[in-house]
C-alpha cells in the first residue's frame, strides 16, 4: 500500500514533467500550427545548461534559473533563425526540418559537452525525505518538482486566460490576420511563444536531470510520451494537456512498478525482466489508440477555431 | 408533389446557439431549375452541405428519388446521382482538365480497385470525360493543367465534373461567384442548355441570372424558408421584397 | 520526344547502371565493404519507395514506417529461431503479419488527419518497438543473432553475397515497376486525388477511406519485404530497427530524392546513405552538417534532388 502511494506520487511527478513539455508543444502547435520534433532537444539543452551553470556557480537554484533563461534565449534565437521560416508550410516540412534539428542538436551537445553525459547533484536540503502521510516518506526533491510544476501550470493558465498577452495568444490561435491587422507585432509574439515553450521544456529537463543522468538523446523518449499526451488531451488545449499528462504519467509509472510482478505470476519466473516495463510503455500507446477510436480529436478538443 | 425528385422536410441544424437551418422544407420537381436565394448568412451553404451529406442535420429528413438519404454518406449520394459543385473552386490542380473530369467518370464506373492498367489511357473514362467537357465548352482546354486555367474555366470545369458523374440532379453552390460579365453569360448559357435535361438546385447571388433561369425560387432568410414560387410570384411577394430583395438591392448599389 | 536525355533521366539511368554493376566492381577490387554498403542502400531504397507510395502519392505522412522493417525482420528471425528455416514459409508469413499490422494501424490512424496522423503512426510504431523489447525469448532490448538465412532449396543460396545483392536489386526493380503501375492505375489516381482534394473525391463519389487503407497496407507489405531482406542480410534483428529515428531516416530519403516520382526515393536513399558514410569519414559530428542540410531541403528544395534536376532542364 505504501509502495502504491509512493508510485502514484512518482506518476504524478512524471505527469508534471510531461505537462511542462506538452504545454509548450501544444501552445506552439495551437498558435503557430507547427509540429516541433526538436522540442525534446530543448529539454536536453535545459538539462545540460543546468548541470553546467550549477557546477559553475555551486548553486542549484542559481544554475536552474540561469538554465531556464538560457534555454529561453536558445529557443528565441532558434525561432528567428530557422523556425520562423516554417510557419504556414506543410507539416511534412516541419517534420523534416525539426528532425534535422534533432540531429543537429544531438551532435552539437556531443561536440560541446562530450559524449559522456553529466550529472546534476542536488543541494543537501533537497536530498531528505519528507513524511507526506503518516509512515510514508517521499523524497523532498520530487515534491519540489510537483509543487514547482503546479505553480508553473497555474501561472501558465493565468497567462493564457487572464492577461493581455494571453488574449493575443488565444486570438492568434483563432485568427492570425485579425491580430496582425490590429497592429500587434505578430512576429514578436510568435518568437515569445516559442521561447516560452523552449523555457518550459528546458525547465522540465533540468527538473528531471537530478533524477536521471543528463545525456544525449534524453529528450527523445519523453518527447514521444509528450506527443501521446497532447494527442490524448486534444492538440492545442492546455487543460487537456494537463489532465492527459497526469493520466499518462501515473499509468506509465504504475505499469512499470507493478506489471513486471504481474507478468512474472503469469509467465514462468525469471522471464518478464524487460517485458514488464515494455508492456507498461505499450499500455500508454494502447490508451491513446482507444481514445482515438472514440474521440479522434482528443479528450478536450481546442474549441477556438 | 408526386413528381418531386428531392424533398426536404423539417430540416434543422444548430451550431451551438446559432440556428443555421430552421425547419427548412423544400421540394424540387424532376427537370426543374430551382433557385435558392437569400441574404448572406441565410444558411444557404449549410443547406447544401446537408443535402450533399457533409453536415448532419439535427432533425428533419432529405429524400432523393423516393429514398430517404438523410443518413447516407457523401460518396453514396454522389453514386445515387446527386452531384454538387463547390462555392470555392475545388479541383485537382495537378491534373489536366480531362483528367479531372475522367476522375469523376471513374467514380461512377464501378470500384477502383484496379491496380494495373494505366487509367489515363482508358477510353471508357476519356470519352465520357471529353463529352462532358464539350458540353461546357472546354474541349479545347482538355490537356491543359487545371492549375493554369482561369477562374471562369474552373467554374465550367466544376460543372463538367458534376455532369460527368452521370448526375440526375446538380447542387450548384454559387457557380457564378467571381465571374466577369462574359464568363457569367457563358455560364448562364450552359445552365440553360442543361435545364430540362437535369434537375438543378441553384444557389446564386446573381439575381439577374436567377430570375432568368429559375422555374421556381425559394427564399431563405435566417435559415427559414419564407417563400417559394415562380419568379413572378416571388417578385410580387411583399414579405420577400421587405425581408430580402429591398435589402439586396440596397447592398448591390453600394 | 526530345525529353529522353534530360539531366534527370541521365541521373536515374546512371544510378541504376551503377547499382547494377556494383558487384562487378567489388569483385574486381575485392571490396566487400562497398558491396554490403550498397546492399543496404538497395534494401532501404525499397523501404523508402514503399513509404513514398503512401506519403508522396497518397499524402499520408507516416512517421512509423520503420515498424514494418522491424516486423518483417522479427517474423523472419522468430521463425528461424523456432526452427522454421524455409523462406517459402518465412517470407509469406512476414508479409502477412506486416499487412495485418498495417491494416490495424491504418484503420485507426486514417480516421485522423494532418498532424494527428503523423503522431499516431509514430506512436503505433513505438508500440511495435516496445513489443519487440518485451520479447525476452528473442533477445529483448539486445535483439538476437539469426543463425541461418532463409532456405529456398539447393538452387538459391542467400549466403552468396553477389547472389544476395542481385536478389535485392531484382526485387527493388520489381517494386519500382509495381508501384509505377499502381500509381498510374485507376487505384493510383484515386489515391493521388485523395491527396490533392479528399473532400472533392468524396463528393464525386469515391469512398476514399477504403482506397487509402488498401494503399497503406500495400506500402506496409512492401516495406515488410525490405525488412525480411535486411534481417537476412545482417543476420541480426533488434528493436532499434523500428526506432522512430529510423522512420525519420526513411522520410528524409523520400523527400531528399523527390516525392513526385516512383524512383525519387531510391535516389534519395543512395544520396542520404552515401552522404552519411562520407561525412562519417571526416567528422564524428555528422549531425552538425546533416541537420542544417535537412532544414535547407525542407525550406528551399522540397522537390528534392529530382526537383533540382527537373529545374536544370528548364534552365
Amino acid at each position: 500500500m505504501l509502495y502504491l502511494i509512493e508510485q502514484c506520487l512518482n506518476g504524478i511527478q512524471l505527469g508534471m514533467l510531461l505537462f511542462l513539455l506538452a504545454a509548450g508543444l501544444t501552445l506552439i502547435f495551437g498558435i503557430m500550427d507547427l509540429v516541433n520534433l526538436a522540442h525534446g532537444s530543448l529539454y536536453m539543452i535545459g538539462a545540460y545548461f543546468a548541470a553546467t551553470f550549477a557546477a559553475a556557480t555551486s548553486s542549484f537554484i542559481t544554475g536552474a534559473a540561469l538554465a531556464v533563461a538560457a534555454t529561453l534565449v536558445v529557443g528565441m534565437v532558434l525561432e528567428v533563425v530557422a523556425i520562423r521560416r516554417l510557419y504556414g508550410r506543410d507539416h511534412l516540412d516541419h517534420v523534416l526540418a525539426t528532425f534535422g534539428l534533432i540531429l543537429f542538436f544531438n551532435d552539437l551537445v556531443r561536440w560541446i559537452w562530450g559524449p559522456a553525459g553529466m550529472s546534476l547533484p542536488l543541494p543537501m536540503e533537497m536530498l531528505t525525505a519528507v513524511e507526506v502521510l503518516p509512515g510514508v516518506f517521499y523524497p523532498a526533491f520530487r515534491l519540489v518538482i510537483i509543487a514547482a510544476t503546479l505553480v508553473v501550470a497555474v501561472l501558465l493558465y493565468i497567462l493564457v486566460m487572464r492577461t493581455r498577452v494571453g488574449m493575443l495568444i488565444r486570438a492568434g490561435a483563432s485568427n492570425r490576420e485579425m491580430v496582425g491587422a490590429l497592429g500587434i507585432n505578430i512576429k514578436l509574439l510568435y518568437t515569445l511563444v516559442f521561447g516560452l515553450g523552449a523555457a518550459l521544456a528546458g525547465f522540465a529537463g533540468l527538473m528531471q536531470a537530478p533524477i536521471l543522468t543528463v545525456q544525449i538523446g534524453m529528450g527523445e523518449n519523453i518527447l514521444l510520451l509528450a506527443f501521446v499526451v497532447i494527442i490524448i488531451g486534444g492538440i492545442g488545449s492546455i487543460r487537456g494537456a494537463f489532465v492527459a499528462a497526469i493520466i499518462v504519467g501515473v499509468m506509465d509509472t504504475i505499469g512499470r512498478a507493478f506489471l513486471p510482478d504481474l507478468v512474472r505470476t503469469f509467465v514462468s519466473a525469471g522471464a518478464g525482466s524487460s517485458a514488464g516495463p515494455a508492456l507498461s510503455s505499450m499500455m500508454v500507446y494502447m490508451l491513446m489508440a482507444i481514445v482515438l477510436v472514440f474521440r479522434p480529436e482528443g479528450l478536450f478538443p481546442a474549441t477556438s477555431k | 408533389m408526386a413528381d418531386a425528385l428531392l424533398i426536404v422536410e423539417g430540416l434543422t441544424k444548430r451550431f451551438g446557439g446559432v440556428v443555421a437551418s430552421d425547419n427548412v422544407r423544400l421540394d424540387v420537381a424532376r427537370g426543374e431549375l430551382h433557385a435558392i436565394i437569400g441574404p448572406n448568412g441565410a444558411g444557404k451553404t449549410t443547406l447544401i452541405g446537408q443535402l450533399a451529406g457533409e453536415i448532419a442535420p439535427n432533425t428533419g429528413s432529405v429524400q432523393f428519388d423516393g429514398r430517404d438519404i438523410t443518413a447516407l454518406p457523401v460518396p453514396d449520394r454522389s453514386l445515387l446521382g446527386l452531384a454538387r459543385s463547390f462555392q470555392i473552386t475545388s479541383l485537382f490542380p495537378h491534373f489536366t482538365a480531362l483528367e479531372n473530369v475522367a476522375l469523376a467518370v471513374q467514380a461512377h464506373a464501378g470500384h477502383s480497385f484496379r491496380f494495373w492498367r494505366p487509367a489515363r489511357e482508358e477510353s471508357v473514362l476519356r470519352e465520357p470525360a471529353g463529352a462532358a467537357l464539350e458540353r461546357v465548352g472546354l474541349s479545347h482546354r482538355a490537356d491543359t493543367l487545371c492549375a493554369s486555367m482561369s477562374h471562369g474555366e474552373h467554374r465550367q470545369l466544376e460543372l463538367a465534373m458534376a455532369l460527368a458523374t452521370g448526375a440526375r440532379m446538380l447542387l450548384l453552390d454559387e457557380p457564378m461567384a467571381g465571374l466577369g460579365p462574359d464568363e457569367s453569360a457563358r455560364m448562364v448559357k450552359t445552365l440553360r442548355q442543361l435545364k430540362g435535361e437535369l434537375t438543378i438546385l441553384l444557389i446564386e447571388h446573381d439575381m439577374e441570372a436567377v430570375f432568368a433561369l429559375a422555374d421556381r425560387i425559394t427564399v431563405l432568410v435566417y435559415g427559414r424558408t419564407i417563400a417559394s414560387g415562380t419568379p413572378t410570384e416571388i417578385r410580387a411577394n411583399a414579405e420577400v421584397r421587405q425581408a430580402y430583395l429591398g435589402e439586396q438591392e440596397a447592398v448591390s448599389h453600394v | 520526344m526530345s525529353g529522353l536525355f534530360t539531366p534527370r533521366n541521365v541521373m536515374v539511368a546512371a544510378v541504376l547502371v551503377l547499382l547494377a554493376l556494383m558487384p562487378v566492381y567489388c569483385a574486381l577490387t575485392a571490396n566487400t565493404f562497398l558491396m554490403s554498403f550498397f546492399t543496404r542502400v538497395l534494401i532501404l531504397g525499397m523501404a523508402a519507395i514503399s513509404l513514398n507510395l503512401i506519403m508522396g502519392f497518397g499524402g499520408m505522412v507516416s512517421f512509423g514506417h520503420a515498424a514494418y522493417l522491424g516486423i518483417g525482420g522479427y517474423v523472419f528471425g522468430i521463425l528461424a529461431k523456432e526452427g522454421v528455416t524455409s523462406g517459402l514459409i518465412q517470407w509469406p508469413a512476414a508479409l502477412l503479419i506486416c499487412g495485418l499490422f498495417a491494416l490495424a494501424v491504418g484503420a485507426l490512424s486514417l480516421r485522423t488527419r494532418g498532424v494527428y496522423f503523423i503522431m499516431i503512426t509514430l506512436a503505433f510504431s513505438q508500440m511495435a518497438y516496445y513489443i519487440a523489447i518485451a520479447l525476452d525469448r528473442y533477445g529483448g532490448d539486445d535483439g538476437m543473432a539469426i543463425q541461418r538465412r532463409s532456405q529456398f532449396g539447393d538452387l538459391v543460396n542467400l549466403n552468396n553475397r553477389t547472389f544476395f545483392y542481385y536478389l535485392c536489386f531484382v526485387l527493388l526493380l520489381a517494386t519500382v515497376y509495381l508501384v509505377w503501375r499502381l500509381v498510374n492505375s485507376r487505384f493510383g489516381l484515386v489515391i493521388q486525388g485523395a491527396r490533392s482534394n479528399e473532400r472533392r473525391m468524396r463528393a464525386i463519389g469515391f469512398p476514399t477511406f477504403r482506397y487509402k487503407l488498401v494503399c497503406f497496407v500495400i506500402a506496409g507489405v512492401i516495406c515488410g519485404l525490405a525488412g525480411v531482406l535486411l534481417a537476412n542480410f545482417s543476420d541480426f534483428i533488434n528493436p532499434s530497427a523500428m526506432n522512430w529515428i529510423r522512420s525519420g531516416d526513411l522520410i528524409v530519403m523520400a523527400v531528399l530524392g523527390g516525392m513526385g516520382t516512383v524512383l525519387g526515393p531510391l535516389i534519395g536513399a543512395v544520396a542520404f546513405l552515401m552522404l552519411e558514410e562520407v561525412l562519417s569519414r571526416f567528422t564524428e559530428f555528422q549531425g552538425l552538417i546533416l541537420g542544417p542540410l535537412l532544414l535547407a531541403v525542407a525550406l528551399y528544395a522540397r522537390g528534392g534532388i529530382d526537383g533540382i534536376l527537373m529545374g536544370l532542364r528548364r534552365g
